[in-house]
């Protein structure tokens, strides 16, 4: 199977200028300069059929096009390198281990969109990934890759990598911008879309380092080639993340096609010795939970949506029969309670409701009311929020309720859990 | 903070405005002197031309940015489901066993201080944290028992 965006992982100095030229560096970036128009490279790679891998899975060549062409205002790409969802962590590998990828999947795409000038929003814990892409952009600019005149043609681009400050809600990509503006990560309201207005007002692009990473070999090998890799409408390869009761966690490059039972069981080791699979997060904690009996479903965008989940980021977490699901639930559901950034009432009140709802059944203190209140509170804050975190506590804590609902109703029954988490225990 | 200016024009100038350029200035200050006062968000606030409260709103909001400062070697563990799954809640309890603080806190030496967090984004080396600027991971009391080691 032929690796893309991890093609140069795991080699010395990978991060490295010399090391990326010696793999066709920067010719997606030379053939679109001089070879393209940017409405060339836009329908390149809408025809690739990529699509957006931080989360949402919008069609990026469809998101490119929304710039519009009569507006006098500078654009701007900004690179969402905020990887927050629980779960996820490939985005730091791109970063340390191959950032002129990245910037060469920007420099292709500031040139589709009419953009002089990208930020790159790196979330603030992750300082090695700053201090490789600072590099690599140093490097750049001395080999003339970025600066006035970039690859001896008239276009300008200037990249500034900009450090987060630890807030989960700025992978949110109108939270980032209010963030990269100097404020408080609060979103916005949409529409106005970052397309039309977004970073200062202007017309904004905002895509994952991933999927950016994956611009260059599209230009290079063409958009057929990278569409055949996946499946219908969702081109390519992605990577998945794998964590949780697994022999081998880490990123594994897939088609987006794969079924997750495939990636579980034959990239990540199975389930370790004298243990059963119970329960899987396919695509980070916001994607509904799915049980051991959903696990054949194909890992796309359009097949998860299908089954009442998502693909979302990638991220697997993978929980054997030793886990609670209340536990679980609990879990998540503290997660949302921290990182709710508090501009709309029914998240704000909403999420910490729904904690100390389940952490009450959890700790054998819930009453019947509890469970019967639960889908009502739970199900009322997604859809009345401005931003999608809303839905994702509904849909993700929802979740655990509809498909575990008996491991709620005997922690209410019984007042305590059945289950203790042995791996942990024994491991200690 | 004079002597910080010439790298706060030095940031300010990356930016079409300057207030954006708050994240990365209160980076440098805190770096610095290891938290953000509140003479600090005055004479931040006067440099980008914004109210204070602007800048205070900004401290308060980001988890990055202390108000207190930390101990000489920080622990940010984290408590999300993946870490979780593989035993991070013993990880949290045997430090605040250890060290006799709880989340929040900073030992009375000042050598020692305990964040509990979210997701840091390194599920593949569960149970993890950070501690000061590295990840730490696959963790169990013996290896935090030789990091306090270390640090004492």
């Amino acid at each position: 199977m032929q690796k893309i965006v991890t093609r140069h992982f795991n080699q010395p100095d990978s991060h490295r200028l010399d090391f990326y030229l010696k793999d066709k560096g920067y010719e997606g970036a030379r053939k679109a300069l001089t070879q393209m128009t940017p409405a060339q490279v836009i329908d390149e790679i809408k025809k690739s059929n990529l699509r957006g891998l931080g989360g949402a899975g919008f069609a990026t060549g469809m998101k490119w096009s929304f710039i519009p062409k009569d507006n006098p205002k500078p654009k701007y790409l900004v690179v969402n390198a905020d990887e927050g969802e629980p779960g996820t962590f490939k985005d730091k590998y791109i970063l340390e281990q191959d950032p002129h990828a990245l910037l060469e999947g920007i420099i292709v795409t500031c040139y589709a969109i009419g953009s002089h000038k990208a930020y790159v929003y790196i979330r603030g814990e992750y300082l090695k990934s700053i201090e490789r892409l600072q590099g690599a952009i140093d490097e750049a600019y001395k080999q003339g890759f970025l600066g006035k005149g970039i690859m001896g043609t008239s276009f300008d681009l200037d990249v500034v990598v900009h450090q987060g400050a630890g807030a989960y809600i700025c992978g949110e990509e109108t939270a980032l911008l209010e963030s990269l503006e100097g404020k408080k990560g609060f979103p916005r309201l949409k529409p106005p879309f970052p397309a039309v207005v977004g970073l200062f007002g202007c017309p904004t692009v905002i895509n994952n380092v991933e999927t950016l990473a994956c611009v260059p070999p599209i230009l290079v090998n063409g958009s057929e080639w990278f569409a055949k890799l996946g499946c219908e409408k969702n081109g390519g390869n992605r990577i998945f993340c794998v964590s949780g009761h697994v022999r081998e966690p880490g990123i594994y490059e897939l088609p987006a096609g794969t079924t997750l039972r495939e990636i579980i069981y034959e990239h990540a080791g199975g389930i370790r010795e004298g243990h059963q699979l119970k329960a899987v997060i396919p695509g980070g904690i916001s994607a509904a939970v799915l049980t051991a009996n959903e696990i054949d479903v194909k890992m796309d965008f359009d097949s998860l949506k299908a089954i009442g989940s998502m693909a979302g980021s990638g991220g697997i977490i993978v929980m054997d029969e030793t886990t609670c699901l209340v536990w679980a639930a609990m879990v998540a559901a503290r997660f949302f309670a921290h990182e709710s950034c508090g501009q709309c009432s029914p998240c704000r009140e909403g999420s910490g409701w729904v904690y100390r709802n389940v952490k009450r059944i959890y700790d054998g203190e819930g009453h019947p009311l509890d469970l019967q209140n639960l889908p009502g509170i739970v199900g009322n804050i997604g859809g009345n929020t401005i931003c999608a975190f809303g839905d994702a506590v509904t849909m993700a804590v929802g979740s655990y309720v509809q498909k575990f609902r008996s491991e709620f109703e005997s922690h209410i029954k019984e007042k305590k859990c059945d289950l203790t988490l042995n791996y942990a225990k024994t491991n200690h | 903070m004079k002597e910080l200016l010439p790298q706060m024009d030095k940031i300010t100038s990356r930016y079409e405005h300057k207030r954006a350029a708050l994240l990365p200035v209160l980076h440098l200050v805190q770096e610095k002197e290891g938290l953000i006062s509140p003479e600090s968000e005055k004479e931040i606030a006067e440099y980008l031309g914004i109210p204070v409260v602007h800048v205070h709103e900004v401290v308060s909001f980001y988890h990055l940015f202390w108000q207190k400062p930390k101990g000489k070697c920080h622990f940010s563990v984290c408590q999300t489901t993946s870490c979780a799954l593989l035993g991070g809640e013993e990880i949290i309890e045997h430090i605040q066993k250890r060290l006799g603080i709880k989340p929040g806190g900073t030992t009375p030496d000042g050598k020692f201080s305990l964040d509990v967090v979210e997701c840091l984004g390194a599920c593949e080396i569960a149970p993890m944290m950070q501690c000061n600027k590295e990840y730490v991971g696959f963790l169990n009391k013996k290896k935090i028992d030789e990091l306090i080691e270390q640090n004492l």
